[in-house]
């Protein structure tokens, strides 16, 4: 006989408050989008030509390169996150929704990793 | 009739996957940025390739429509607008105002193109 309560067996189990998490991050990611998106179109559109030192400059700003940076990590996060429920939906072969999931976080997290990556080398000078 | 809803929801994902290639562009591009003059000639002349002008325009719709469905979906989560007549009427909202404002955009690329900003 079990001296443990049935209410001690059960906490614990279940998604303990962690199930809503993947909505939030949905949620925070795309209010933080609507300023940032807007902001980049605003300011690319705003740029007199495209040419390699004109964009240099432009990225070289300190307020460019941080939105810059704010914008790829956070539509990384919201880009996979978006992709993650369309595979969850359509990809019904278990091993091929496990793989095509695991290529999707590799996927973003290089992308977010290069975005950082191109933005600081521009800002601080290092290469370009 | 709840077909204008399942519509504008399809096209929400369907434009959502859209604008992930744009971020891959985008971070193409910063890339080459970073990589010097040399690599900036290279990706400009696969960006500026008449090919990418139509994706520019796909991406412009797509963007506009993500942006004010997504702002739907923000407006439906504080629990407003969730009724069916409301959530009908912000269906259409959504669809003129982002083809609007996808003209809008595209005429100022159009201006940029012609005569810089």
């Amino acid at each position: 006989m079990s001296l443990t309560t049935p209410l001690r067996q059960v906490l614990g189990l279940g998604s303990a408050k962690r199930g809503v998490h993947h909505w939030w991050q949905q949620r925070l990611t795309s209010l933080a989008l609507v300023p940032l998106s807007i902001w980049l179109l605003v300011s690319l559109l705003s740029l007199p030509a495209y040419d390699h030192a004109t964009v240099v400059a432009w990225m070289g700003q300190s307020w460019t390169a941080l939105l810059l940076i704010l914008l790829v990590l956070i539509a990384s996060r919201h880009s996979q996150l978006g992709l993650t429920v369309i595979l969850e939906d359509y990809v019904h072969a278990t091993g091929m929704k496990t793989l095509s999931l695991v290529l999707l976080n590799f996927v973003h997290v290089l992308l977010a990793a290069a975005g950082v990556f191109a933005v600081l080398r521009v800002a601080l000078g290092g290469g370009a | 009739m709840s077909r204008y809803t399942l519509a504008t929801s399809i096209f929400n994902r369907f434009t959502g996957a859209a604008l992930s290639l744009g971020l891959v562009l985008l971070v193409y591009w910063l890339m080459a940025v970073a990589g010097g003059a040399a690599a900036h000639a290279r990706a400009q002349r696969l960006l500026c390739l008449p090919l990418m002008k139509v994706i520019y325009a796909a991406l412009t719709v797509a963007f506009c429509y993500h942006l004010l469905a997504g702002i739907r979906h923000l407006v439906w989560d504080t629990g407003r607008g969730l009724e069916r007549a409301q959530s009908q009427r912000s269906a259409w909202a959504v669809v003129i105002v982002s083809a609007l404002l996808a003209l809008l955009v595209g005429w100022c690329l159009w201006q940029h193109q012609v005569h810089g900003p």
